[in-house]
C-alpha cells in the first residue's frame, strides 16, 4: 500500500509523516505524529471534540483528509501553551471549574482560541454561537462561557 | 466567628482551588480510553447485528481470516456458554449482550469481532464476516411488547412478582407494587382530581467520549486491560465472569473518562479485546465509533406511565395512583424499580399504588442514567402535581410545601426519612429574585421538584505519608466529575496540611483495595468517607509517633493544623514534616488504609424553576431562564456541585425538548449521530443559576449527600410546566418538540 509523505508545521514545529490517502487528519495526528489531545467524539463533525487551527482556521480534523494538511500549519491543544505558559484560555478553564470530565475541553479551547483571536470582546451569545459546534455533555456549559468570557478580559487587559 | 451548622470552620472543605488533574486536561496530555498505544497493537473491529431480532443460522470467518493483516477473528462460539454451566441470570445476560450465542435481539448486538495490524485492515475484515441470519418478528415499545400475542424475546421468561406466578411466558420481566392506605377513600376525599398518561422515549447518556478498551493477554491466562468506565473493579469482575476466568487474573487500570452518566458501569467491548488478545498474542484496541455507541450502549428506557393524584383545596394531597410501564431493551433490568421507589418520595401522601413493568423490547439493553427511572417518573408526577395546583389555584411552591417529605415521613418506598433539606430546596426557589421576575409575552414559568436516594456501597482508600510530609491519596473510584479534588480537600482537612500538598490517585486493580462504581453519587460520600478513615489512622499513628518521641502519654499529644502540639505547651509542636523526616526511627512509614461498607446515605433533593419563550407559530420553546436548588448536604467542592447541578439540569432540557431515539419499522435506528440526536448546546441555553443548599447528611463526617443524579429528575416537568404556563397546553410526551407543541398549540385553538 502507497503511502503520502507529508509535511506541515505542527505547533511550531516542521513535521513530516506518511500517511494513506484515505485516513484523517485527526487519525494522523494522533496515530502518526502521537498528538492525542484532539479526541474523536463523533467522526462526523458533529461535536468539535477534534477541532484543531488550520492555517488560523478551526477546523474539525476528522473532516480532514490527512494529505490536505500538507504544507499547512496547524495547531492542536498541545500547542497552546507557549514556552511553559498557559494560554488565558487553558488558566481561565482551570480557574473557572470549566470543565468536568475534560474530554471536550481540547476542541473547546480552540475554538475559543479561534473566536479570541478574531474577536477579542464578544458578547456571551457570540461566544455561545462560536461555540456551538462543540459539544459538551458535563458542564451545561455555564462554566465554559464565564471561562472564555474572563479569558477575553485578560487578554485585552494584557 | 463561632461554629455553627452554616459556618463549620473549615479551612479546605467547601473552598474553591484548581483541580489537581486539571492541567493534564486542559494541555491535551491527560490519557482517556482511546488514547493509549502499545508496541505491536493491533486494531479491532466489532462486527454488529443489521436486524432488530433474529436467529442466527451460520457464521463464515473463513473470508476474513485470510484477508491481509487479520490477526484473530471471534464468535460467541469463542466464549464459554454460561447458560450451559448453570451461571446466575444475571451473568448469562452480560455475557449473550457482549456477544450473541444464538440470537441476536437488537440492531447493533455484537456478532463477532476482528483484529488486525490497521484500522483500515480490520474494517474491511468485519465486513468479510459472513453471517446468515433468520428474521424474526420485534416488538420495539412497552406496548408491542405487552401486546397479547406479541413475539418474544425470551422463550422462558416468566413475570416475577406476580404471585401466583403466570404460567406462560411473556416480555414482562417483573412487576412492582407499592400500596398504602385506602385510594378511593383519598380520592373521595379530594376537591380536584387530575389523571393523564404520559409517555417518554428512550435517550442516550450521550457522555462524548466513545466506549474504548485496550488489553494485553498472556498466553498463561492472565490480562493487563486499559478502560474507560465508571468502575474498573466491576469491569474486572464482568469481564472475568464473560471469560470464565478468576478476576484476579485480570488487572484493570483505569483510563480518564470521558463522560459516564451511568452508561460506563457496565461492559461492552473488554471482553472481546482480551479474548482478540489471547488469539492474536499482541495488544488489541477496540474503540467504539459513535454510531456504535448509539445504537449498541445506552440508553435509558422508553415509558408509558399513567398517573392519577388528588388533593383538598387547601392543597393536602390525598391519594395517588401510578401506573408505569419501561422499556428494559434487550434483557430483565429497566429502572421500573427505582422509578416507583421514587415517583412519589417527594411527599407524604397517606392513600396511593404505585404499579410498574420491567418489559423487554427489541432496542439495546438500557444502562444507567443518571437518577435511573426517576426522571420519566417525575416527568408524570411533578406535570400533575402543576395541574392540581393551577386547578386549586395554589402557588406551585405551597403546594409542594404542603406536603413536602421531611425528617420523620415515612417514604412511599418504606423507611422513615432521616433528617433531609427537601423543604429547604423549596424556599431557596421562592426566596431567589428569578420567582418573581417579570414574564413577558409567550414566556411561562414551571417548577418541579426531584428526590433520588443516592447510594453509599463499598471503597477502599489508601494514604501515605511522604518523606517531606506531603500525602498521596489513593482511591479506586474514577474521577468523573472532579471527584479527585473532594477527596484532596477532606484529606488536607483532616491532615491539616495545604490541599496543594495531596496528591489524589486513580489506582488499578492490583494497587488500592475494592471500590464499587463511581455511580450512584457516591464517591464524595463513600469514598471520600474512606479517605477520611484512613486520613484519621495516619493521625492517630502521627500523635503515637510524637507521643514517643516526647516520651508522654498519648492523650498528651492533640493533631492541630498539620502539627503534633503538647496540650500543655510542654514540648515545641512536631509538624508533619518534621515526624515524616524521623519516620524510620518511630516505626516506619507512615500510611494506612481504610476499606468500609457505607455507613449511612443522604437522600438527595432538587427543587428547580424554569422560564421559557415558546414562539407561537413554530411551536420552538427557548428556555430563557433556569435556577436550581439541590440539598448537597455539604459542599465540599462548590465549583463541581454546581457543574453535577448545572450538567444534570442541561442533559433534562435536552431529554425534554430535543432528544429521542428514533427507529424505523424494520427496528433500525434513524438517528445514531450528533447530528440527529441532538444534546443541547452552547448556543440553545442561558446560564443555569444554581442554589447549594446545604442541610448535613448526619451519616457522613463532612455531611455529604452525593450531588450527581437528583439534578436531572425534575427538569422535563420543569419545562413542560413552564410550556403550560406561556400557552396554555399541557405536553405529556417527550421530547416536547416544535412540531409536538406547535400541533397541542394548534389542537387546543381548534
Amino acid at each position: 500500500m502507497s503511502r503520502t509523505h507529508i509535511s506541515a508545521v505542527i505547533n511550531g514545529d516542521e513535521t513530516e509523516f506518511l500517511t494513506e490517502d484515505g485516513t484523517s487528519l485527526l487519525n494522523a495526528l494522533r496515530d502518526e505524529v502521537g498528538l492525542t489531545g484532539a479526541k474523536e467524539g463523533c467522526g462526523t463533525g458533529d461535536c468539535g471534540s477534534c477541532s484543531v487551527l488550520i492555517d488560523d482556521r478551526v477546523t474539525c480534523a476528522c473532516l480532514v483528509f490527512a494529505p490536505e494538511a500538507d504544507g499547512a500549519t496547524i495547531v492542536t491543544v498541545e500547542g497552546l501553551a507557549t514556552s511553559g505558559e498557559l494560554h488565558p484560555l487553558q488558566q481561565c478553564f482551570l480557574e473557572g471549574a470549566a470543565l468536568q470530565c475534560g474530554i471536550c475541553t481540547p476542541g473547546f479551547l480552540m475554538a475559543a482560541k479561534a473566536l479570541l483571536d478574531r474577536n477579542p470582546d464578544p458578547t456571551e451569545t457570540e461566544i455561545r454561537y462560536a461555540l456551538a459546534g462543540n459539544l459538551c455533555r458535563c458542564t451545561g456549559y455555564d462554566k465554559i462561557i464565564r471561562a472564555v468570557q474572563e479569558a477575553a478580559r485578560e487578554i485585552r487587559e494584557k | 466567628m463561632a461554629i455553627t451548622e452554616e459556618n463549620p470552620g473549615y479551612k479546605w472543605v467547601g473552598t474553591r482551588p484548581i483541580r489537581p488533574d486539571g492541567l493534564e486536561k486542559v494541555t491535551g496530555k491527560a490519557r482517556f480510553g482511546a488514547d493509549l498505544a502499545l508496541p505491536g497493537m493491533l486494531h479491532g473491529k466489532v462486527v454488529r447485528s443489521p436486524h432488530a431480532h433474529a436467529q442466527i443460522v451460520s457464521i463464515d470467518t473463513s473470508a476474513a481470516e485470510a484477508m491481509p493483516g487479520v490477526k484473530a477473528v471471534i464468535t460467541g462460539a469463542d466464549f464459554p456458554d454460561l447458560a450451559a454451566n448453570g451461571a446466575h441470570a444475571g451473568d448469562i445476560d452480560v455475557a449473550t449482550n457482549t456477544i450473541a450465542r444464538d440470537k441476536v435481539l437488537y440492531e447493533g448486538h455484537v456478532v463477532a469481532a476482528v483484529a488486525a495490524i490497521t484500522r483500515e485492515q480490520a474494517e474491511a475484515a468485519a465486513k468479510a464476516v459472513e453471517i446468515t441470519y433468520e428474521v424474526l418478528p420485534h416488538v420495539l415499545t412497552v406496548d408491542e411488547a405487552m401486546a397479547d400475542g406479541a413475539p418474544l424475546l425470551h422463550d422462558g421468561m416468566i413475570t416475577k412478582g406476580v404471585d401466583p406466578a403466570p404460567e406462560d411466558p411473556s416480555n414482562i420481566a417483573s412487576k412492582i407494587l407499592h400500596e398504602r392506605g385506602d385510594l378511593d377513600q383519598g380520592f373521595g376525599e379530594a376537591d380536584s382530581v387530575v389523571e393523564r398518561e404520559f409517555t417518554t422515549k428512550p435517550v442516550h447518556q450521550g457522555y462524548i467520549e466513545p466506549h474504548a478498551a485496550v488489553a494485553d493477554a498472556n498466553s498463561d491466562g492472565r490480562a493487563n486491560l486499559w478502560c474507560s468506565s465508571q468502575g474498573h473493579f466491576q469491569m474486572r469482575a464482568y469481564t472475568a465472569t464473560v471469560l470464565g476466568v478468576s478476576p484476579g487474573n485480570i488487572k484493570v487500570t483505569a483510563a480518564e473518562i470521558g463522560g459516564g452518566f451511568g452508561g460506563k458501569t457496565v461492559i461492552y467491548l473488554e471482553p472481546l479485546a482480551v479474548r482478540l488478545s489471547q488469539r492474536a498474542g499482541r495488544p488489541v484496541k477496540l474503540v467504539m465509533d459513535r454510531d456504535e455507541v448509539f445504537r449498541a450502549t445506552g440508553p435509558t428506557s422508553g415509558t408509558r406511565i399513567k398517573v392519577k393524584m388528588g388533593a383538598t383545596k387547601d392543597g393536602k394531597m390525598t391519594a395517588a395512583e401510578v401506573w408505569m410501564a419501561y422499556e428494559a431493551g434487550a434483557y430483565a433490568g429497566s429502572p421500573v424499580g427505582a422509578a416507583g421507589m421514587t415517583a412519589i418520595a417527594c411527599y407524604d401522601i397517606p392513600n396511593f399504588v404505585v404499579e410498574g413493568y420491567d418489559v423487554v423490547c427489541n432496542k439495546p439493553r438500557v444502562a444507567a442514567y443518571r437518577a435511573p427511572g426517576a426522571p420519566m417518573a417525575a416527568f408524570a408526577v411533578e406535570s400533575v402535581v402543576d395541574e392540581l395546583a393551577r386547578n386549586l389555584e395554589i402557588d406551585p411552591i405551597d403546594i409542594r410545601l404542603a406536603n413536602a417529605a421531611v425528617e420523620g415521613t415515612q417514604a412511599s418506598y418504606g423507611p422513615k426519612f432521616p433528617r433531609i433539606g427537601f423543604v429547604e430546596t423549596l424556599e431557596a426557589i421562592k426566596d431567589h429574585p428569578n420567582y418573581s421576575e417579570e414574564l413577558g409575552p409567550n414566556q411561562g414559568r414551571g417548577v418541579s421538584a426531584g428526590f433520588w436516594f443516592n447510594a453509599g456501597m463499598m471503597s477502599s482508600a489508601t494514604v501515605h505519608i511522604n518523606e517531606n510530609g506531603t500525602a498521596t491519596v489513593v482511591t479506586g473510584s474514577p474521577d468523573i466529575g472532579g471527584s479527585r479534588q473532594s477527596m484532596a480537600l477532606m484529606a488536607a482537612e483532616e491532615l491539616g496540611i495545604p490541599y496543594e500538598s495531596i496528591k489524589p490517585v486513580v489506582a488499578d486493580t492490583e494497587t488500592v483495595g475494592f471500590n464499587d462504581v463511581t455511580g450512584g453519587s457516591r464517591v464524595t460520600l463513600a469514598t471520600g468517607a474512606a479517605v477520611v478513615d484512613a486520613c484519621r489512622l495516619v493521625v492517630e499513628d502521627l500523635r503515637s509517633r510524637a507521643a514517643k518521641t516526647w516520651d508522654v502519654e498519648l492523650d498528651q499529644v492533640e493533631w492541630v493544623e498539620g502539627q503534633a502540639q503538647h496540650i500543655d505547651g510542654a514540648q515545641p509542636p512536631l509538624s508533619l514534616g518534621d515526624l515524616a523526616k524521623k519516620s524510620g526511627r518511630t516505626g516506619g512509614p507512615i500510611s494506612a488504609n481504610a476499606s468500609l461498607n457505607s455507613r449511612g446515605v443522604g437522600a438527595g433533593f432538587s427543587t428547580q424553576l424554569c422560564d421559557v419563550e415558546v414562539d407561537p407559530e413554530t411551536g420552538v420553546t427557548r428556555v430563557i431562564r433556569y435556577l436550581t436548588a439541590q440539598d448537597a448536604g455539604r459542599a465540599i467542592s462548590p465549583d463541581y456541585v454546581e457543574g453535577q447541578m448545572q450538567g444534570g439540569v442541561v442533559q433534562g432540557i435536552g431529554w425534554a425538548l430535543n432528544e429521542e431515539y428514533i427507529h424505523d419499522s424494520d427496528g433500525v435506528m434513524e438517528n445514531p449521530s450528533f447530528l440527529d440526536y441532538r444534546i443541547p448546546v452552547a448556543s440553545d441555553l442561558p446560564m443555569i443559576d444554581c442554589s447549594i443548599v446545604e442541610v448535613p447528611n448526619p451519616a457522613h463526617p463532612y455531611g455529604v449527600r452525593g450531588v450527581g443524579e437528583v439534578g436531572i429528575v425534575p427538569p422535563m416537568a420543569a419545562v413542560g410546566n413552564a410550556i403550560n404556563d406561556a400557552v396554555d397546553v399541557r405536553m405529556t410526551e417527550l421530547p416536547m418538540s416544535p412540531i409536538k407543541v406547535l400541533e397541542a398549540i394548534t389542537d387546543q385553538s381548534d
